[in-house]
C-alpha cells in the first residue's frame, strides 16, 4: 500500500511556513470555499467524511461539532490541542514547525463551522520552534485579513491566540487542558458535563487535535468521496504514522488508515540491523504493547482495538529482540508517576509504588509476589480515575506481563547482585540500549 | 488574600502601600513603578499578555505571566508570584499552586543554558540515558542542577515529541537531534566556552530569558529565529518514499489548482543537504562546531511578512 502524503505533502517545500509561499501552493483556498458553503454544510461534510479525532480517542469529529448548541447566545470556542507529549508521538510538532499555516487554515474553517469567534492553540511549552512559527503565521494571517474582523468580507470574525503550556503531559487531556488554559493547575474535570456544552469559561467548546483540524481544509477542498477513497470504512482518510525506536529510517509516514506495521516497516527499511521485531506500541506508550504476531493488524481504530490495543496517536515505538522488557516497562511507568496530576489517589499512589516495585525487580531484588502485586495494582487503577492517564499507565505493565511473562517471572526471582550504587539508572542504561 | 500576601517577603514598601487586593485595570496601574525587576516595562508586557484573553477571563494569562516572570529572574521567585497575583487580582497562594504544578517553572535560577536530555523510551532505546549520564558526569551536576559558574542547568526530560530524531536533547528548547554522548559533550563544551552551537532544528540559540519571553507569547524578534530549520529527513521520511516511488499522483486532489506544484523546488534542495539518515549519522553537531545543518528550507524566503503587507 502506498504512502499518501496529504497533510505532509508540502512539508519539503522551501519556505512553506511563510504566507506567501503557502498561498502560492494553494493555501487558504478552503476559507473562501467554506464561506460559500456555510457552517452547517461544513459540519455535514466533516460528518460524512467519517473523519475521526487524531489525538488518540478517535471520536467522530463531525459529531463532536454537531453537539455544539446553536443560537444559544453564548460565546463558542475552538481549542486546538497541540500539547503533544505522549511518548512515541511526534507528528504534530513537525506539522507546526513546517507548515503552520495549514493548521491556521483549518482553525478558520472549523471555527466558522462551529460559530466560534475565538480560537486558541494550546501548544506544548517545550515546542518553542513550533510556537515561533505559529505566532509568525498568525501575525501574517492577521495582516492578510484571514484573521480578525470581517474575514475576507464574510462578516465572520475570528481571533486566534497561540498559548504556550508549561510542561505537563496531563494537559493533553482535554479537560485538564481547559483548566490549564484558564490559568489553573492542569487537572481533569469530571464529565458530564462535556466541553461541547460546558468547556472553556463554561461555554460551548470544541477541542480537537492538530492533525484533525488540519485535515478539514482538505475535505472542504477535495470532497467527502476523495477523503473516503483512503483508509477503511469506519476509519477513513490518511493518517500520519510515527515510527521510532529500533527502526532503520524513523520518521513520519502518512499512509491510509488501516496500513499495517509490516507495510510501514517495509517503507522504513525494517527493524534496525536486520534484527527481529520483539514488541511495539501501536499508538504511544499508553496503548498496550503488541508483538511480532500482530504485524498484519490493520492500523485503524477498530482494527487495533480488535487486537487488544488502541490506535492512539499511531505512534509506533519499535523494540527489537535485544530489548529487555522489565526496564522498558519501568521507564514508562516512571513517566506516568511523574506526570500523574495527583488528583486521583489510585493513579497518584499506584504509579509511584509500581515504579518502586519495577525498579526493585530490575535491580535483581524482586520477590515472587511482585507480578501478582503489579497485576492487582493495575486492576485497582484502571477505570478508577477521572481521566485516561491512569488507564494508560497500566497499559505497559499489563501488556508486558501478558506477552513476556517469563521475563517478569525471572525478574521476580531474587538474584544475587553486588551493591551497585543507584542501580536504577545504571541498570536502565545497559538494559535499554546495551545492544547499540 | 492578605494572609498569603503577608507571608511573602520581598514586597517593597511602595508596592505594599499602593497595591490593591484586586486590580481592576489590566495594567495594574502604578504597581511596577518602583525599583526592582518588575518595573514599568514588565507591567506593560503583562498588560499586553492579559489583553489577549477575553474580558473578565484574565486568569488565562497566568501561564504566560509566569513565563514572563522567568524571563526577568530565571525562575519563579516569591516576588514573581506576587507580581502575577497583583496583575490578575488573585492570591499569591493561587499563583503558587499553579507555578508549582508545571515542570517548566523553575524554583531555582536556571543558568543561561537549560540543557534537557530526553530519557524516555524512544530515546533510551537508542542511547538517550547514556547521553544524560555523560553530561551529568561532565558537568558535575544532576537533574535540575546548575553548574557552579551558573551557566548551564541540566535536566532529564520526558518525551520531547521528537522520537523520530532520537536521541534528542534541547538547549533552551531548541533541538539537537540524533546526538550521542560525544556530540552532546561537544555541545555543552561549546556552551561553556561562551559559544552558541547551532541547533539542528529551531532558531539560533536564545538565552533562557529570551526564550522565556517567547513562551510568554511574544514573537521572536529575530528574523533568523523563525526562519530556523523546521525539519530534517525523519519528518519527511514518508514523503521521500512517495517521491521515489512516484506516488505523488495519488494525491492529485490535494495539489493546488493554481501556481506551480510543490514538487519542483523540492528535488533541488533536499538530496544533498539531507542524507537519508540525516539526523542520526550526518546531522548531529560536531563537537563545538559551527552550524551543522544549514537551513533545509529556503532562507531567501524568510521572513516573508513584508511581502504580504499589501494583501
Amino acid at each position: 500500500m502506498p504512502v499518501t502524503p496529504v497533510l505532509t505533502a508540502h512539508w519539503k517545500v522551501p519556505g512553506i511556513w511563510s504566507l506567501e509561499t503557502y498561498e502560492r501552493h494553494g493555501g487558504y483556498r478552503s476559507v473562501r470555499a467554506a464561506f460559500d458553503l456555510g457552517p452547517d454544510e461544513i459540519i455535514k461534510m466533516v460528518k460524512d467524511s467519517g473523519l475521526r479525532g487524531r489525538g488518540g480517542a478517535g471520536f467522530p469529529t463531525g459529531m463532536k461539532w454537531s453537539f455544539i448548541p446553536q443560537g444559544d447566545g453564548k460565546p463558542h470556542y475552538l481549542v486546538v490541542n497541540a500539547d503533544e507529549g505522549e511518548p512515541g508521538t511526534c507528528k504534530d510538532a513537525p506539522l507546526m514547525m513546517t507548515d503552520p499555516h495549514s493548521l491556521i487554515e483549518g482553525i478558520i474553517v472549523a471555527s466558522f463551522a462551529v460559530r466560534a469567534s475565538r480560537a486558541f492553540v494550546y501548544v506544548r511549552g517545550e515546542l518553542v520552534h513550533a510556537a515561533r512559527r505559529l505566532r509568525n503565521a498568525t501575525a501574517e494571517a492577521y495582516r492578510a485579513g484571514y484573521l480578525g474582523q470581517n474575514i475576507l468580507g464574510s462578516g465572520f470574525d475570528l481571533d486566534l491566540v497561540i498559548h504556550s503550556g508549561a510542561g505537563a503531559y496531563i494537559c493533553g487531556e482535554e479537560t485538564a487542558l481547559l483548566d490549564s488554559l484558564e490559568g489553573r493547575r492542569g487537572q481533569p474535570r469530571l464529565r458530564p458535563p462535556f466541553p461541547a456544552t460546558h468547556g472553556l469559561y463554561n461555554s460551548p467548546t470544541v477541542i480537537n487535535n492538530v492533525e484533525t483540524i488540519t485535515s478539514v481544509p482538505f475535505i472542504v477542498n477535495n470532497g467527502v468521496e476523495w477523503f473516503r477513497s483512503m483508509g477503511t470504512e469506519k476509519s477513513p482518510g490518511p493518517k500520519i504514522y510515527s515510527l521510532s525506536g529500533h527502526v532503520t529510517r524513523p520518521g513520519q509516514y502518512e499512509a491510509p488508515m488501516g496500513t499495517t506495521l509490516r507495510e510501514l516497516l517495509e517503507l522504513a527499511g525494517g527493524v534496525r540491523g536486520g534484527r527481529q521485531l520483539k514488541a511495539w506500541t501501536p499508538g504511544g506508550s499508553s496503548t498496550p504493547m503488541l508483538t511480532a504476531e500482530h504485524l498484519d493488524v490493520p492500523l485503524d481504530f477498530d482494527g487495533v482495538m480488535a487486537a487488544g490495543s488502541l490506535l492512539g496517536t499511531a505512534a509506533l515505538m519499535i523494540m527489537d529482540d535485544t530489548t529487555e522488557m522489565v526496564p522498558v516497562v519501568r521507564r514508562l511507568t516512571q513517566f506516568y508517576a511523574h506526570e500523574s496530576c495527583g488528583k486521583c489517589t489510585p493513579c497518584r499512589e499506584g504509579t509511584t509504588w509500581m515504579v518502586q516495585i519495577l525498579s526493585r525487580m530490575e535491580r535483581g531484588q524482586g520477590n515472587p509476589r511482585d507480578v501478582d502485586t503489579l497485576t492487582d495494582a493495575c486492576g485497582n487503577i484502571f477505570g478508577r480515575a477521572f481521566c485516561a492517564l491512569a488507564d494508560g499507565a497500566v497499559s505497559p505493565i499489563q501488556s508486558g506481563i501478558k506477552y513476556f511473562p517469563e521475563e517478569f517471572a525471572a525478574a521476580a526471582t531474587p538474584r544475587e547482585q553486588p551493591g551497585s550504587g543507584d542501580g536504577v539508572a545504571a541498570g536502565s542504561t545497559n538494559a535499554l540500549a546495551g545492544a547499540h | 488574600m492578605s494572609v498569603s500576601n503577608g507571608v511573602r517577603t520581598g514586597l517593597t514598601p511602595s508596592e505594599s502601600a499602593t497595591v490593591p487586593e484586586a486590580v481592576t485595570g489590566p495594567a495594574g496601574a502604578g504597581v511596577g513603578t518602583g525599583a526592582g525587576p518588575f518595573g514599568a516595562e514588565t507591567v506593560a508586557a503583562a498588560a499586553e499578555i492579559i489583553a489577549r484573553y477575553p474580558i473578565g477571563r484574565q486568569r488565562s494569562a497566568l501561564l504566560p505571566l509566569l513565563h514572563l516572570v522567568q524571563a526577568e529572574e530565571g525562575c519563579v521567585t516569591a516576588e514573581g508570584v506576587e507580581f502575577c497575583a497583583r496583575q490578575l487580582g488573585i492570591t499569591a497562594a493561587e499563583v503558587h499552586a499553579v507555578a508549582s504544578f508545571y515542570t517548566m517553572y523553575k524554583r531555582h535560577p536556571v543558568g543561561d543554558w537549560l540543557v534537557s536530555v530526553c530519557t524516555n523510551l524512544s530515546c533510551s532505546l537508542v542511547g538517550g540515558q547514556q547521553v544524560y549520564d555523560r553530561l551529568s558526569e561532565k558537568l558535575g551536576v544532576g537533574h535540575d542542577q546548575t553548574t557552579a559558574d551558573g551557566k548551564i542547568t541540566l535536566e532529564h526530560a520526558e518525551c520531547l515529541a521528537a522520537c523520530d530524531y532520537a536521541p534528542v536533547m534541547t538547549v533552551n528548547y531548541d533541538f539537537y537531534d540524533g546526538v550521542d554522548p560525544d556530540t552532546a559533550e561537544g555541545i555543552v563544551e561549546s556552551l561553556a566556552r561562551g559559544e552558541r552551537p547551532m541547533p539542528t532544528r529551531g532558531g539560533p540559540l536564545c538565552t533562557f530569558a529570551e526564550v522565556s519571553r517567547q513562551l510568554a507569547g511574544f514573537e521572536d524578534p529575530r528574523p533568523e529565529g523563525v526562519a530556523g530549520t523546521g525539519f530534517l529527513e525523519p519528518s519527511v521520511a514518508g514523503l521521500t518514499v512517495a517521491e521515489q516511488a512516484g506516488w505523488r499522483g495519488e494525491i492529485a486532489g490535494t495539489e493546488p489548482v493554481d501556481g506551480p506544484a510543490g514538487a519542483a523546488p523540492v528535488e533541488q534542495v533536499l538530496p544533498d543537504e539531507m542524507p537519508a539518515d540525516g539526523a542520526r549519522s550526518g546531522a548531529a553537531p560536531a563537537a563545538g562546531g559551527p552550524a551543522v545543518t544549514s537551513a533545509a528550507e529556503d532562507p531567501t524566503s524568510a521572513p516573508a511578512a513584508p511581502k504580504t503587507e499589501g494583501a
